[in-house]
Formats: C-alpha cells, sequence, structure tokens
C-alpha cells in the first residue's frame, strides 16, 4: 500500500486532518494511571498514545552509580513493537537511545536535584502508538508523572513541535508531514520560566523561517500546559465535587 | 586521575566569561585553531584527521556495495557511527556504543543527511538491487571538548577526500571499471556549537567550559546558510531570546569558517 | 508587593505565589524574590509565610522522628529497614540487644527477622550518610500484632486532626490502638479484623479527601453507618 498524498495543505489551507495550520492535535491526558509507580501519566496526542511512570526517588542500584551530592535522574524512552507500521524490534535502537538522553536532558532542569543526594530517579515512557511528535508527548506527561510522583519541581515541562510543511510554518506535525514535510522542530519548555530545555530541528529552514517555528512552537507548548494543569487538578477536584453533592443531599 | 574540576576554576570561568573572556585568552566566539588533515588513512576510500585546539578526531570513509532501503531504491545509503575510544578521555569506558557516542554520531548524520550533501541519487549502481552505501566512522582521539564540531568537520573533510571505484552492470552482473571517482558532493554543511556559560553566548566550548556550562546548542547550516540540523544538549535551559542570538552568532561562524576552509 | 493566589487554592510546580517580602515555606522555592510552587498542592499562608500543603510527597528522615518500619535485610551486625523513605534505616543489633553485640552466640534473625515490624526512633541522619534507628526507649521496638497502612506523610496531621480530635474519634468508633509513624505508615491494632479494616478504610479516605472540608464530619459518618450495618446483620 503506497499511498502518498499528492498535497498536504489544501487550496483552504488545511491539512490531511482537517487541521489549520496553527492548530493542534486533540490532546488528552490523565494522571496518576499506574498505581504500583510513584507518579504516572498518560497521553493521548493525536493519535499518539504514551504511557509514563515514575519510580523515586529510592536507592541507587548498582551503588557504585550514586553521587554524593545529587540525585541521579536516568530516563527510557521504549516503542512497543506494535506502536508503529512496520513491526519494531523490541531491542532499544539507536533513535531509542539519543530520545531517552535529550528526554532525560529536558526534564533535568525542572527537578531540583540537589534535594536528594545518593538516591535515583527512574523515569520510563512507553509509546503504544506512535503518530509523530512522541518526543513531544513523551515529554509532557514524563514532567506530569514526576509531578504526580510528588518530587519538587521548579516547574512542569510541557513540549510541542512544529515545522515546514509545503513552504508554510505548520503546528503539531503529525507523521506524514514530518515524513513529507521539509522540517521539523520539536521544543520543550518551562512555561513559567519561560525556558526551553530541548529543542532539535532536521530538516532545512532559514534563519527566520526558524524562529517562526520556534515561536508557534512555543504558543503551542502554553496550550499543552493549560491541560496539563488541568489533569493534575481534575485529580483532586473530582472528589471534592463528589463530596459537596453528598452533603447537599 | 579524575577531572573534576575544582569549584574555584569554575567560578573563575564563569566570571571570565560575564566579562567578555575566556581563561584560555580566545574572544567569546573564537575557535580554537583548527587543522585539518586529508587521506590519512590510505585503504579507506575517504579520511580525514582535526585538530580543534587539543581534540582530536579522525574519520574514516568505507564505500561498499550494499541494498537500498525500499523506501528509496534509487538511492544510496548513509550511515554514521560514531567511537569514543577509551584513550581519549579518563571518562570513557570500553563497551558498545553509549548514549554520548550515539548522539554524537546522529547529530554528524543529521548535518550531512539533511543539507543532501552527499548525492545519493548518483550511488546507484542497480535500480532497487544494488547502491554505493557510504561508512562514515567517527574516531574520538583525544577528547579536550566540543566533539561535535570537530567529529562533523572531520567528517565532511573526510566525504571531500572520498574517491570511489567505478562500476558497471553487464548481463546482470556488476563489473568493476578501471578509475576513481569523487563521491559525488552536493553541499558542504558546517556544524557550530555554542554553549551558555555566566549569561553568555561562546563557541566552542573546551573541556573545561563543558564542564561549567549550562547547555550547548549545536546549530549545522548549508552552503546557503539554512539551517539543516539542531541539537541542544546539556541539563540546563536557553529563553527563546537566547537561542536566536546563538543562531546568530553560528551563522556568521559558519560562513567564516566555510570562507576559511574554502569549502 | 503582592500575594496572588487566595488561601486554598491548588497549585501545581512552577505556580508564581507571590513576588516581594514574604517567607518561602513548605514546598515552595524562591527565586528573584519570587515565590513558586514545587509540589502540587493547597496554598495556606498567615502573614508572611508562604507554604503549599502537598497532596502527595514522601518521606525524608529527621532527627527524633518517631517511625515505622519493615525489616527488609538482616546484616552482619544489625538490620536494614525499609522506613518508606528514599533512604533505608539502619538498626543496629547493639541498640537493639542493649549491649555490644556479640558475633558467635547472638542470632540475629531470631531477634529480628526479614518482615518484623519495629516501631522506631531516626537518633542519627545527614545528607551523607543513610539514617541510624534505636528502639532503645519506651514504646518503641518490634510489633507482634497488628495491621499497617501507607498514607502520604503529609497527610499524618490531617488524620491527627485539630487537637486530635480526628484520630480519637477513629479510635474510639472502632475501639482500635492506633500508632501514626511520621514517615506515613499507621499501625492499627484491633479486637478483630473487621474493626482493623474499618479504621484502615477511615485513614485511606482522609488521605484521599484531605484538601476537602466537612471532613470529621464525613468520617464519623462512615464509621457509624458501617457499625450499624454490621449489627444489623448481628440481628439477622
Amino acid at each position: 500500500m503506497n499511498d502518498k498524498p499528492e498535497k498536504l495543505i489544501d487550496k483552504k489551507g488545511l491539512r490531511l486532518d482537517g487541521r489549520k495550520l496553527d492548530e493542534l492535535r486533540p490532546v488528552k491526558i490523565e494522571v496518576g494511571v499506574i498505581s504500583n509507580a510513584d507518579g504516572s501519566a498518560y497521553i493521548e496526542h493525536g493519535k499518539n498514545k504514551i504511557l509514563a511512570g515514575v519510580y523515586g526517588p529510592r536507592e541507587v542500584h548498582p551503588k557504585h552509580l550514586a553521587l554524593p551530592d545529587r540525585t541521579v535522574l536516568k530516563c527510557r524512552y521504549h516503542m512497543a513493537p506494535f506502536s508503529v507500521q512496520e513491526r519494531k524490534s523490541p531491542a532499544p535502537s539507536r533513535r531509542e537511545i539519543e530520545l531517552s538522553k535529550v528526554i532525560r536532558e529536558s526534564l533535568e532542569p525542572a527537578i531540583f536535584m540537589e534535594y536528594y543526594p545518593r538516591t535515583m530517579i527512574d523515569v520510563f515512557v512507553e509509546v503504544l502508538q506512535a503518530d509523530g511528535g512522541t518526543r513531544c508527548a513523551s515529554i509532557t506527561a514524563a514532567a506530569l508523572a514526576l509531578a504526580d510522583s510528588g518530587i519538587p519541581m521548579r516547574d512542569l515541562v510541557v513540549a510541542c513541535a512544529a515545522g515546514k510543511v509545503e513552504e508554510k510554518i505548520v503546528l503539531d506535525l503529525m507523521d506524514t508531514e514530518d515524513k513529507l514535510g521539509s522540517a521539523d522542530v520539536p521544543v520543550a519548555l518551562m512555561p513559567n520560566l519561560n525556558a526551553v530545555t530541548l529543542l532539535q530541528m532536521d530538516g532545512i529552514l532559514s534563519t527566520d523561517e526558524f524562529e517562526s517555528a520556534v515561536n508557534l512552537a512555543l504558543e503551542g507548548c502554553k496550550q499543552i500546559y493549560a491541560l496539563q494543569k488541568e489533569a493534575l487538578r481534575t485529580k483532586y477536584v473530582s472528589i471534592k465535587e463528589e463530596n459537596k453533592e453528598e452533603a447537599e443531599e | 586521575m579524575a577531572q573534576v574540576i575544582t569549584k574555584v576554576k569554575q567560578k573563575q570561568i564563569a566570571q571570565l566569561i560575564e566579562k567578555g573572556k575566556r581563561l584560555d585568552g580566545r574572544e567569546l566566539t573564537d575557535y580554537r585553531e583548527i587543522k585539518i588533515e586529508q587521506g590519512i588513512i590510505e585503504r579507506a576510500e575517504g579520511s580525514a584527521r582535526i585538530l580543534l585546539g587539543k581534540t582530536e578526531v579522525v574519520v574514516g570513509i568505507k564505500v561498499e556495495m550494499g541494498e537500498p532501503f525500499s523506501d528509496t531504491p534509487n538511492e544510496g545509503v548513509l550511515t554514521v557511527n560514531a567511537e569514543l575510544v577509551p584513550l581519549a578521555s579518563p571518562r570513557f569506558e570500553p563497551g558498545p556504543p553509549d548514549e554520548n557516542s550515539i548522539e554524537l554520531a546522529r547529530i554528524v548524520d543529521r548535518g550531512i543527511r539533511e543539507s543532501k550533501a552527499i548525492d545519493t541519487g548518483k550511488l546507484c549502481i542497480e535500480p532497487g538491487k544494488k547502491v554505493f552505501v557510504v561508512f562514515v566512522d567517527v574516531y574520538v582521539l583525544n577528547h579536550d571538548g566540543n566533539l561535535i564540531d570537530a567529529s562533523a568537520l572531520a567528517a565532511m573533510a573526510a566525504l571531500l577526500n572520498t574517491k570511489m571505484g567505478k562500476y558497471e552492470v553487464e548481463d546482470g552482473e556488476v563489473k568493476m571499471k578501471p578509475g576513481y571517482e569523487q563521491l559525488p558532493l552536493k553541499k558542504r554543511p558546517i556544524t557550530v556549537t555554542c554553549a551558555k556559560i555566566g549569561g553568555r553566548i561562546v563557541v566552542d566550548p573546551w573541556l573545561d567550559e563543558e564542564q561549567v556550562m549550562d547547555a550547548r546548542i549545536s546549530i549545522a547550516f548549508d552552503d546557503d546558510d539554512n539551517i539543516c540540523a539542531i541539537q541542544k544538549g546539556g541539563t540546563g535551559y536557553f529563553e527563546p531570546k537566547e537561542l536566536f542570538e546563538a543562531a546568530r552568532i553560528a551563522k556568521e561562524k559558519a560562513k567564516e569558517l566555510r570562507k576559511k576552509l574554502n569549502w | 508587593m503582592p500575594i496572588f493566589l487566595e488561601k486554598r487554592q491548588l497549585v501545581t510546580p512552577g505556580d508564581l505565589i507571590a513576588e516581594g517580602e514574604y517567607i518561602a515555606g513548605e514546598n515552595t522555592y524562591m527565586e528573584k524574590n519570587k515565590i513558586y510552587a514545587s509540589r502540587v498542592g493547597i496554598v495556606e499562608y498567615e502573614t508572611k509565610k508562604l507554604d503549599v500543603v502537598a497532596l502527595k510527597s514522601f518521606y525524608v528522615p529527621r532527627m527524633e522522628d518517631m517511625v515505622i518500619g519493615t525489616i527488609t535485610e538482616v546484616g552482619f551486625s544489625g538490620w536494614m529497614v525499609d522506613i518508606n523513605s528514599p533512604y533505608p534505616a539502619l538498626l543496629r543489633a547493639s541498640d537493639v540487644l542493649s549491649r555490644s553485640f556479640r558475633p558467635q552466640q547472638d542470632d540475629l534473625p531470631q531477634v529480628l527477622d526479614v518482615g518484623d515490624l519495629v516501631v522506631a526512633k531516626i537518633v542519627s541522619y545527614d545528607r551523607t550518610h543513610d539514617p541510624q534507628l534505636t528502639v532503645a526507649e519506651p514504646g518503641l521496638g518490634k510489633i507482634t500484632r497488628g495491621q499497617i497502612v501507607k498514607i502520604t506523610p503529609t497527610k499524618i496531621p490531617r488524620v491527627i486532626g485539630r487537637k486530635g480530635s480526628m484520630i480519637s474519634m477513629i479510635k474510639q468508633e472502632t475501639g482500635c490502638n492506633i500508632i501514626l509513624g511520621v514517615n506515613g505508615v499507621v499501625l492499627i491494632t484491633g479486637k478483630t479484623l473487621e474493626d482493623e479494616q474499618l479504621a484502615m478504610m477511615a485513614i485511606l479516605k482522609i488521605e484521599e479527601e484531605s484538601h476537602t472540608t466537612g471532613l470529621t464530619d464525613r468520617i464519623t459518618k462512615m464509621l457509624k453507618e458501617a457499625k450499624s450495618g454490621k449489627e444489623e446483620k448481628k440481628d439477622e
């Protein structure tokens, strides 16, 4: 089956999935979904389905990796074999290893690493279904899992990508747009501190286009941040609502 | 001996940079001395060695025949690997590639691939069946900071040095012809790495600066000054305006290097 | 210079709470004269000190804290104890035996074995080493009966209630003896299994709803209803 679409953006400026150039895919987030983990979150971003879990702070294993003055942050980004069109081998690929590193580096600035010396924080991300932008959705979920675990943080971290498709700068590329487009720029942000903790790019962009893409991605980040906060609130507010109803009966 | 940088030195480096100076006397946007030699490994189809200050990287290129990828049946294949050999630094250990060497390889790969530096269309021998595979192996021999730029420059220099055999298909058989031809190249991408230290942007951080920096950003430019790859690294962050400043500085430096190297 | 949020408002890490001459209290941090939340929780303040009562956190040892722990390892001259913290605790044999340890004669697993529960106190802890425990005080030692339940340590004060009102009510309604470890581990000892489970339910419900109002009344109501339900069954 080789259905390469003719145009990625139609005459009305709408994309293959009907979105406008600066429109996000639908995002659904839930916090506290894995009871065994200290913190967890599940995100559906477009067709991406990603689970993030956090264990820690806990004892370091093996012991010799412990640091005397700070915690050790580890991150594993992993895709399930059935998450992509062609089955992917469960063994970690070079891409997964690189993404594990950049995701860890996007989360670390938000954590107070010096608070818990000689401990370890494990962040596990499992991509159950992938459709472009998995690293961004992973970061968004992982940051929530960290907050859910009660690990003190400077800020949440939220991520979103922008890119260039058929000469237009667009927000939140899905897989087809990423593969057939001319540039992809994922960005992660600590929203209250206005600090960019992840930035990558592949493709070709002039420096002006690069600036537009980054600014557009930051806009997307702020929209998703509102959903992150909502997800954290929902976990606690729903109980308040229940009790209010009970009291009114 | 572990290379733990003392707190005193850390402060020194950061304080100097805040004032616009660096410990080794460079300006904030100066590169260290660059020396490139090509063709140093005769057995390889192409090779180059770079000295960027004291950072030393050798890149060897092997060109072999192989199968194309199913989604690009008429194009040659590029594959980049990097080795942080143990003798290059007390911090490197023997073993399979770790996340640092994998990241390094993928950054170098991105610069070459996204800029379409290699004319992969011209590397097809038998459509759908046989193409040239270009193996770029990055060998870090001494780590004194900024492995990314050193490796990217050495890789590009090695590609420029690469000669491949001539082949033709006769009666379904692939036969060698006499002579060699240069690896067909369309662009010469250049990667510039900047570090954020003491609130300032410095170009080409050396080892001590890397241990003090908040974060780094590597930006690759093609011959037309377009950006073709970016990678932020490190456990700190950039404000958006610092990112754009780094991009501006990197663009100028790439142009300078391009002129200096005559690429 | 203002406080930007109202009391009892839910905050998430990074939320700006106030700017100016304030004191950064629990679960907050200060940067450039601004106070931000560092955990998900509820904002509380009296005059100058701003706190966030965290909805979830974990226990970090402090000197003199009374904790309830589980023996996880019998070592050469002591035991490793899980005190529901990122840091494992150490209980020396000499502390339990009240004399120096004699490796040839003392059989440590006989005294305390893996899986045993202890009520202990933290006697030594700092950033450079794991906490050390003692059981050499009245009220401390091995636990032989009862059930434990773990809750987020920050909720322990809520389980106690104002002037002990909540915990006394639970003890009264369930007839159980309840020991609250500062580390979030609670020991419940009752006359029957059902009584203990009732107390456990109450405590877990408090953890879940600690940020709401009218909790004491709701818990009292729940316990009374459960008890009367039991009595009805008995009459049948």
